[in-house]
């Protein structure tokens, strides 16, 4: 406010009284005088007919007038405005008014020939048509990348001579020679150390085994790293933090390029395959996204418009979940709560089309055999009794802490490598630490096999056929009965598995904290299911010893009885793998939804439902960001996070720019400024935007035009439109301005001019403000006082501001 | 408008072909699931110890229906009403699988992977020892560095060039090539150097 009044001190004005003043235009004569509509409206617009009268007297020879009435009419929009630079942030708005403008233009015209209707019929097709194609490739490449990965992953062990194409599992399947006890071994299936040294048993063979284990691990994390640096720089980490704020209205070209996706497929195979502690949901995500986007370039509607690009993409995203977890209906719930930002029920209905074709594809590619979709499918459907919400509830503390640690350190480390020389050596840096997690992993039988296959097993409820080490159970039974099992004491095998699981735990959850992040493609759902699936198990185990050897405790007597089947150890690893991934994710009803897709037990909603919310209480209470908002932040992505509110009583007068002591605000004027100008103010400045004044005195409001959109017509015009010299004036109104007869012809940019800016009074509560930004997806607002024109709150304003009432450095929001 | 009708005709193309492939792909995936491997089908019945048989695992091509404990079991190890108690301990599965998806896809993918790695390593090694036989060295040097500060209308003549036409086909390849690896490396200082995305 002071520094209005200061500049009206200085000018002469009379406070309240604008009359007096002389100045080129008549507007404040105007502005006193009520019902000058009409009069305002003719210095803008001057009639057409009275233009044609005219005629000659106002423009610079007939020949030129009628060039730039040929311009008028065709309007034919410059290649390149309306589309947005790298590493900025799009126009909602814009987006979706130009959208309804197109269908509203097809609807209009389809009533007028054959070829116009079948045009808008397959208008309102193309979603539906895109939707399918997304869901066809992603369930495709999810195949492709789930049975290569097997493979791949078995070939650090062995080799199948009865066809190198087979992995351990499917090399031994048609083998007559599996025996009971060894269900493992098969003539077929050989081991490096029996294809070098001839035989399998021995301290050479393991050394040797060892050694060949190390070193395809090396080999493909080492390809891995060099695809991505060489081909597609963005093809690393995880996707689903820069695929957030992609959503969210910001454009990173090439983040969903084809490359990207080609290399993403390639080396998350070997990545996963190389023994690292990582998942490959979260990359899938961003394949499908990638289809998504390829996909979006085959249909008019979709490519030119990058609002509707974003509805497509929060589908594919569900597609993507979809195909990872066999969960269609939790990908869908995974796109509304962790990775969309506006997710109007159009989309739902998509995304779930999108998860269902998705799910379909993969199924019909069938990778697993028995037409099952993911890996650990479980099949039991035992019971679960009430006092095991206390287990459950400390199974979800734990996920809790641990996933409030897990971002902790993993920020931790990830900021040490972005600002400290660690950074420098990716490749060095993906070495080390597969060779640590290679050596460190084989000797631990759980360590050594993939971690998915770890999860099945320990989501598995032990059988009486079962041959693995956690089910050596001693049974003193006599009689079988149909196919449950009481709780048996534990045998050798299982105690011995206790230990090992023990010792994996520990390596997993400390080298987690180094792998998440590097520069190869890296998910972290696995991790975390695998960490909460050990700890699970082995509360779980506990709890059935607990349970057989003091029966006669009171909280066990109801329900546990000597010979009936009490305690499900598998159940509390599932458990345990819910609450470890919220609590590092925060998901809630994804999470469930997801887990019970994956297990098919309806029985189990309460417990996990119990650990899930327990887990994101407690990661709640210690930390407030899930991994990736973590991740967001860290990086400086300008995201508007939805979930917040904004709690302060700050007004827009003291977020916006120019701040007090700042030059004043870089506008436009409507009609007065040269082409030359205006390539020095491009020039001089670095702003995205510039709104457009009546005049320079009066500061009243015509629009807001982009600097890219300038840049590109100015450019155009100066090579295709003739005389467009420097001295020529730039007018945005509807006619040209009355000019003296013998100067250059004048340049229209009314096209490019935005006539509906958003606008606040100085007054107006930050609140409201960040809520506008929020629900609308603006880019900037503009300030005005009494009317005239005083500030400008761009989205970075707004979060450098949030971040600043939270005692954040404001100065790491990047993308200036 | 003949541009406008030649884009929109060649992005129906684009978009009837690729819903071809798929529809393609996904029916060849079913047509090798009908004219399935006789081997890839198969029941298999796991029965524990009994009195004084060991273990024993047995594998049979042989149809659901008929995927139980009597049909797969052979020879049956015990006799007369101990055949009865044998079946109930054994669990019988039956599973199929497609070995043709799983040896196309490995192919494919390890195609891919080397024609990628070979791609590599011509870029890397081979190309600079190309360039400088035939350029010199001076021309090495200008190529790498430039594209560092956006100017205000780099971008725009960016923008404005890919609407005009290339005669020439290697033209056109080169030139795509050439845009490509700027793009790679721009994303590379972001990614590598700066530490400014992905970090």
């Amino acid at each position: 406010m002071a520094m209005w009044q200061g500049a009206m001190d200085n000018r002469g004005f009379q406070q309240g009284s604008f009359s007096s003043f002389q100045s080129s235009s008549s507007d404040e004569d105007l502005m006193d005088i009520p019902g000058t509509a009409m009069d305002f409206s003719m210095r803008d617009d001057v009639p057409p007919l009275d233009r044609e009268m005219e005629g000659n007297k106002s423009y610079n020879g007939g020949g030129i007038s009628s060039s730039n009435r040929i311009m008028d009419f065709l309007e034919e929009p410059i290649p390149g405005v309306g589309t947005y630079d790298d590493f900025n942030t799009i126009d909602w708005v814009r987006e979706k008014s130009r959208d309804r403008d197109r269908h509203r233009e097809i609807t209009n015209k389809s009533k007028e020939s054959t070829w116009a209707l079948i045009h808008s019929v397959s208008d309102a097709f193309s979603g539906w048509l895109l939707m399918l194609l997304i869901g066809l490739f992603s369930g495709s490449l999810a195949g492709l990348i789930d049975i290569s990965a097997h493979w791949m992953t078995d070939l650090k062990e062995g080799i199948c001579t009865g066809g190198f194409w087979f992995n351990h599992e499917h090399c031994c399947w048609n083998s007559e020679h599996v025996t009971f006890e060894d269900r493992d071994k098969c003539p077929e299936w050989n081991s490096w150390s029996q294809l070098i040294i001839n035989t399998d048993q021995g301290a050479f063979a393991y050394i040797v085994n060892y050694f060949m284990y190390v070193l395809w691990a090396l080999l493909f994390a080492f390809l891995a790293v060099s695809l991505v640096k060489v081909f597609a720089p963005y093809a690393c980490g995880s996707g689903i933090p820069e695929i957030k704020t992609i959503l969210s209205g910001f454009i990173i070209r090439g983040y969903l390029g084809k490359w990207t996706l080609v290399i993403k497929t390639i080396t998350l195979v070997l990545a996963v395959s190389s023994g690292l502690s990582l998942g490959k949901e979260g990359p899938l995500v961003h394949v499908a996204c990638c289809c998504g986007n390829i996909l979006c370039h085959c249909f008019n509607k979709y490519r030119k418009n990058e609002a509707k690009r974003r509805e497509v993409l929060s589908a594919a995203a569900a597609a993507g979940v979809s195909v990872a977890f066999g969960a269609p209906i939790g990908g869908v719930l995974f796109s509304l709560e962790e990775v969309s930002y506006y997710f109007p029920l159009k989309t739902l209905w998509r995304s779930f089309f999108a998860a269902l074709v998705a799910a379909f594809t993969l199924r019909s590619i069938n990778p697993f055999g028995n037409s099952r979709l993911v890996l650990f499918y479980v099949e039991f459907h035992t019971p679960w009794h009430l006092f095991e919400l206390v287990p459950f509830i400390v199974l979800g503390i734990f996920g809790g802490l641990w996933g409030a640690l897990f971002i902790r350190t993993n920020i931790a480390w990830c900021r040490k490598r972005k600002t400290t020389q660690l950074g420098k050596y990716p490749v060095i840096e993906v070495l080390i630490v597969t060779a640590i997690t290679a050596i460190l992993a084989f000797p631990n039988e759980y360590t050594r096999m993939s971690t998915s296959e770890l999860i099945s097993e320990l989501f598995n409820d032990c059988g009486l056929l079962d041959s693995s080490k956690l089910c050596d159970y001693e049974n003193h039974f006599n009689t079988s009965k149909g196919g449950e099992l009481p709780d048996r004491p534990a045998g050798v095998g299982v105690y011995s598995a206790m230990w090992q699981l023990t010792l994996t735990l520990i390596l997993k959850i400390v080298i987690t904290i180094f792998t998440f992040g590097m520069k190869i493609p890296s998910g972290l759902f696995i991790p975390s299911m695998a960490v909460g699936a050990i700890a699970g198990r082995l509360l779980g185990v506990g709890m059935e010893q607990l349970a057989y050897y003091h029966h006669d405790w009171g909280i066990f007597n109801s329900w546990c009885s000597q010979g009936a089947d009490c305690i499900t150890p598998g159940l509390y690893a599932m458990v345990g793998a819910a609450a470890c991934l919220g609590g590092v994710t925060r998901m809630t009803v994804s999470l469930v939804v997801i887990m019970f897709e994956l297990t098919g037990g309806l029985e189990y909603i309460v417990p996990l439902m119990a650990a899930a919310m327990t887990s994101k209480w407690v990661a709640d209470a210690l930390g407030r960001e899930g991994i990736y908002d973590a991740h967001i932040r860290l990086n400086g992505y300008p995201f508007l996070e939805a979930k917040e509110e904004f709690a302060h009583k700050t007004l827009a007068m003291d977020v916006m720019k120019p701040r007090r002591n700042d030059p004043l605000l870089t506008v436009l004027t409507q009609d007065s400024m040269t082409v030359e100008d205006i390539e020095t103010i491009i020039s001089e400045t670095t702003y995205s935007g510039f709104p457009v004044v009546v005049s320079r005195e009066s500061q009243r409001l015509v629009g807001f035009v982009l600097r890219r959109d300038l840049i590109i017509s100015v450019e155009n015009a100066r090579k295709k439109q003739d005389g467009v010299v420097s001295t020529s004036i730039i007018y945005f109104t509807e006619h040209s301005p009355p000019m003296p007869p013998y100067t250059p012809p004048t340049l229209k940019l009314r096209n490019i001019l935005d006539l509906s800016p958003f606008t606040v009074t100085d007054l107006t509560p930050m609140e409201i403000v960040v809520d506008i930004f929020r629900k609308l997806g603006l880019r900037q607002c503009l300030v005005t006082h009494n009317g005239r024109l005083l500030g400008i709150i761009t989205k970075k304003d707004v979060l450098k501001h949030i971040a600043q009432m939270a005692n954040q450095d404001p100065d790491s929001i990047l993308f200036n | 408008m003949a541009s406008l009708w030649r884009g929109g005709l060649l992005r129906l193309g684009s978009v009837l072909g690729l819903s071809g492939l798929a529809l393609s792909v996904l029916l060849l995936v079913q047509l090798t699931d009908a004219a399935k491997n006789f081997e890839d089908v198969r029941c298999k019945c796991i029965c524990p110890p009994y009195k004084e048989n060991p273990g024993h695992i047995y594998n049979k091509n042989i149809s659901q229906k008929d995927c139980d404990c009597l049909h797969v079991v052979e020879p049956m190890p015990v006799r007369g009403p101990d055949v009865e108690a044998y079946c109930l301990r054994c669990e019988c599965k039956y599973e199929e699988r497609s070995s043709v998806t799983i040896k196309v896809t490995i192919i494919i993918y390890l195609s891919i992977l080397g024609l990628l790695l070979l791609y590599m390593v011509y870029l890397t090694l081979v190309e600079p020892i190309l360039k400088r036989r035939l350029f010199g060295h001076s021309q090495l040097l200008q190529s790498d560095d430039d594209v560092g500060d956006h100017q205000p209308f780099a971008n725009a003549h960016d923008v404005l060039a890919r609407s005009r036409s290339r005669a020439n086909v290697l033209n056109k390849v080169e030139y795509a090539q050439q845009r490509w690896k700027l793009q790679v490396q721009e994303q590379r200082k972001s990614v590598f150097d700066r530490h400014v995305v992905l970090s």
